[in-house]
């Protein structure tokens, strides 16, 4: 999900603060451990750039449930994308497969925020080229609604309804600063 | 034929008066003159029409990028009253039949005085004299022989071309680059070359070959004339040389004047011309040359080349550049403008003395009365944007283009015919 | 980037967004991802005036497995060596609705020209120039340079590379100059006085005439093809006294760091500038910078035309 730089003098309010974020993150690791049953064959495939910080953070709260660590990479969907010839070609962001892959595996998408539904989309076209999943499931922070394709998250830690001409800021604290989810308006 | 006054024109720069033509000459000079048809020169500058040394008319054998005619009525646009045309056409001026005939065609075409340029060697080949001589005695009346396009490399043969032509006035204008240094050469060999990865075309291979026949003249006692001056050095070996009291003569283009080696980077192939464009600091030096005298005469070397010769990767293009229409303009804005010369001094460098060093007794005279009425109005005071598109050459290689240049030729007249008016060809 | 036509106009960003798109390819690579779908629907002519199998397979490569339609156009054979002019060649290409034009030309400027003339309104990329410059080649040379001594990110600065050989004649040189400055590298060109070019003291790089005094403190040398031919010209007497005095051989490869590598844009001329032993050894990285220059040219193809038309 693209976000944009908020001018200083945009009004936003804060929708989840640090202690929202952490107990959202962590309501969301005990539900992937109840719904794949303590799976064994479980990876995450954080797509980046914040959804790759938070598939991280995930990963260590279900390892801290069950005990046992749990695969995590990243999954870059930029040329997968298909508003591509709409701007000019954007960077590469960095795909990382874990030493076990995710043949066969159950992978679980983790991004900040669910919207249109093309970024997964894209993300299910990149998936399909590194290989055959079992299944996959789809982990998000914030789901804001306003989907353009039959696209669902399995995992969400809010649900936000927005409208359209506004905008959602996810910022995590290893790369912002400070964790927090904010609404402003866009012009 | 009619009669003219051209009023109110400053001659030469100086001082304002009206000018009277009739029947081929200068009838009166004075003030409140009238004629059958006023030209009115307010804010202009009078000159004696120009004469340009060195033009590539083409015919015979090229007349898809110039002929005669065509090369006379651009010569006419941009002021001259005549031009000399160089030898290396197909076939090569090198017989009376051949200079003769360019000699005719220009005379038919009744706009300039075509002087056909015999060419040195057979062929250019430069193995073989030519035949001078029956060159000289043609009614073409050949005196200035060039092998231009090609130097005159054999230092015997240039010996022998110098001592020759003494027997009848006549003089060898020299195309000075030592092939052996050349060879595949495409731009002037400097920072910009070997940045470009473009062959260089060194200036000691200029300045070598003028130092050689510089003193070639002075051993034999003859006349030489040196085409397309383009470096510092060459400038001063010139100076070295007149010093000394060699009768040299040398000639400056108007681009040599204008543009450096600096706008080759767009690799645009209308920037190729031999001499190459040189470097700001010789462009500094044959500006000071001309204004000093050092440098006699600006010639254009007007080169006409059809488009399918320059449009194209800068290797496969052809060499040179047109230069008839916008010569006055590109002195203008190089030389008085930046105010190196005066008016008289462009009356001296471009009609005078080539006409002088030519042996053209009924050009590059002072305005006075009796006169032959060759002449030319300028107003230096209008911009003029240059539109390749627009050339009344046959060709539309000129490095002008959308380029503005200060002023405009405003009339022309031939022996007493006008052949420009309101900036127009008649 | 509409074109590339010269390493000297990248700026050190681009460069870098260039060499990191590249890493980012080529782990695609290693990951087993087949073809990559961002140029489906592009065309790309391969324009090809000189004959040069391996550079023009690494185009092909580079462009197919980022799904464009590849067209190859080499002068042998056609209409160009029936006299066509360029102008007419580029005519065509664009009324066969070229998006992109990969030209290798004897001409230096011809991609220039193929650019700025009008004739065709798609990018074109300069694949070599006559003696002008090999922008990719450059890119992959600075690449394979990261790769071994900066662990793969950010750029150049304080690598040290000599570039030895016929610098007067090599567009691997000028690029390489170019763009190794840009990158904050230190850059000595050694050869015989002979094949430099006038005002070579102007580009920012050291010059040497004698390689045993230029290698024992780089961090790689780059050997330049230098042709037997040159030797009629008079640039050296004997192709024998050019390899004695300029050829890298065992022997002064052991004079270089332990962590120097070699490197050579190829085609080698074994026994000329290079030792058969030295190409072979476990210095040269010259087989890497073959399979660089796909990752690099599919960045730089992705980056030209992965985005919005005529950026």
């Amino acid at each position: 999900m693209t976000h944009v730089v908020e001018p200083e003098n945009r009004p936003s309010r804060v929708v989840l603060d640090a202690d929202d974020m952490s107990r959202a993150l962590t309501r969301l690791a005990h539900e992937v451990v109840e719904r794949t049953h303590g799976a064994s064959h479980l990876t995450l495939m954080g797509i980046p750039t914040r959804g790759a910080d938070l598939a991280v953070r995930l990963a260590a709260k279900i390892e801290s449930i069950q005990g046992t660590p749990v695969p995590v990479g990243a999954l870059d969907v930029t040329m997968y994308r298909d508003d591509l010839r709409l701007r000019p070609a954007r960077a590469l962001l960095p795909t990382v497969v874990p030493p076990e892959g995710i043949e066969g595996r159950l992978v679980v998408l983790v991004d900040d925020v669910l919207y249109s539904g093309r970024t997964i989309r894209s993300a299910l076209d990149a998936l399909s080229e590194l290989g055959r999943p079992q299944a996959v499931q789809l982990a998000v922070l914030v789901d804001r609604g306003h989907r353009e394709l039959p696209i669902r998250a399995d995992y969400v830690g809010k649900n936000l309804p927005t409208s359209k001409t506004e905008q959602v800021k996810v910022q995590v604290i290893e790369r912002d600063g400070i964790d927090q989810v904010t609404i402003e308006q866009s012009s | 034929m009619s009669t003219y006054v051209i009023a109110g024109g400053s001659l030469l720069g100086q001082d304002v008066a009206d000018i009277l033509i009739a029947d081929g000459v200068i009838a009166a000079i004075g003030n409140d003159l009238s004629a059958d048809v006023r030209v009115d020169a307010s804010g202009c500058v009078v000159l004696p029409g120009l004469v340009d040394l060195h033009t590539h008319l083409r015919e015979p054998g090229r007349e898809d990028a110039e002929t005669v005619l065509s090369g006379s009525r651009a010569a006419a646009k941009g002021g001259f009253t005549a031009v000399h045309a160089m030898a290396n056409t197909n076939p090569v001026a090198d017989t009376a039949g051949v200079v003769e005939q360019v000699w005719r065609l220009g005379q038919q075409a009744g706009l300039v005085d075509v002087r056909p340029v015999g060419a040195v060697t057979v062929s250019l080949e430069g193995v073989a004299l030519a035949e001078l001589g029956a060159m000289a005695d043609s009614a073409a009346g050949v005196r200035v022989f060039s092998d231009d396009g090609k130097c005159v490399w054999d230092a015997a043969l240039m010996r022998r071309a110098l001592e020759y032509v003494k027997a009848f006035d006549g003089v060898i204008a020299q195309h000075a680059q030592e092939p052996r240094l050349t060879e595949g050469a495409q731009m002037n060999e400097g920072i910009v070359s070997g940045k470009l990865g473009l062959a260089g075309w060194p200036a000691v291979a200029e300045e070598a070959i003028i130092a050689r026949d510089v003193l070639l003249a002075q051993h034999v006692g003859s006349r030489l004339h040196i085409c397309h001056l383009s470096t510092a050095g060459s400038v001063d070996i010139i100076r070295w040389a007149k010093a000394r009291g060699i009768n040299v003569t040398a000639e400056v283009t108007p681009h040599h004047l204008f543009f450096t080696d600096d706008v080759v980077t767009s690799y645009d192939p209308i920037y190729k011309v031999n001499p190459p464009l040189r470097t700001a600091a010789d462009v500094e030096a044959v500006r000071a040359g001309l204004a000093d005298g050092t440098i006699d005469v600006v010639a254009t070397d007007h080169a006409p080349h059809p488009s399918e010769d320059k449009d194209c990767e800068w290797t496969a293009a052809a060499f040179g550049m047109t230069g008839l229409e916008s010569a006055l303009s590109v002195v203008n804005a190089t030389m008085v403008k930046t105010g190196l010369m005066s008016w008289s001094d462009v009356a001296d460098r471009m009609s005078i003395a080539p006409a002088a060093i030519a042996r053209v007794h009924d050009q590059g005279q002072p305005l006075a009365v009796g006169m032959p009425a060759n002449i030319v109005v300028f107003n230096p005071d209008i911009d003029t944007q240059v539109v390749p598109a627009q050339s009344v050459s046959a060709s539309r290689n000129t490095p002008y283009g959308g380029l503005t240049l200060p002023g405009r030729v405003m009339a022309t007249f031939f022996r007493g015919r006008a052949t420009v008016l309101d900036g127009e060809l008649v | 980037m509409k074109h590339l036509l010269s390493a000297g106009e990248l700026t050190r960003e681009e460069a870098i967004t260039i060499l990191d798109t590249a890493t980012q390819l080529a782990a695609a690579t290693t990951q087993g991802v087949g073809k990559l779908p961002p140029l489906r629907g592009r065309t790309i002519v391969n324009l090809f005036y000189e004959d040069s199998t391996r550079t023009r397979i690494s185009f092909e490569a580079a462009a197919k497995r980022l799904s464009a339609d590849v067209i190859n156009f080499s002068a042998k054979g056609s209409s160009v060596s029936k006299g066509e002019s360029l102008k007419d060649t580029a005519l065509t290409l664009e009324a066969m609705g070229a998006d992109a034009v990969i030209i290798r030309h004897n001409a230096s400027g011809a991609p220039h020209r193929l650019a700025h003339s009008g004739w065709i309104s798609g990018g074109v990329v300069n694949a070599g120039d006559g003696t002008h410059e090999h922008p990719t080649q450059a890119l992959l040379d600075a690449y394979t340079l990261r790769q071994h001594l900066k662990d793969n990110s950010g750029d150049l600065k304080g690598a040290k590379v000599a570039i030895v050989g016929d610098v007067l004649h090599s567009r691997v040189a000028r690029s390489n100059v170019l763009l190794l400055t840009t990158l904050g590298a230190e850059v000595r060109l050694v050869a015989p006085p002979t094949l430099l070019p006038i005002g070579v003291e102007t580009w920012g790089a050291q010059v040497s005439y004698n390689i045993d005094e230029s290698i024992a403190d780089v961090d790689a040398v780059m050997m330049l093809r230098v042709q037997r031919e040159r030797m009629s010209a008079a640039f050296f007497p004997t192709a024998h006294e050019y390899s004695y005095r300029y050829g890298l051989n065992v022997a002064r490869m052991n004079t270089m760091q332990d962590h120097a590598i070699v490197m050579h844009p190829g085609p080698m001329n074994r026994g000329m500038e290079i030792s058969a032993d030295v190409a072979d050894s476990s210095r040269s990285v010259i087989v890497e910078q073959v399979a660089n220059g796909v990752s690099v040219r599919m960045a730089v193809l992705y980056l030209l035309l992965g985005g919005t038309e005529g950026v």
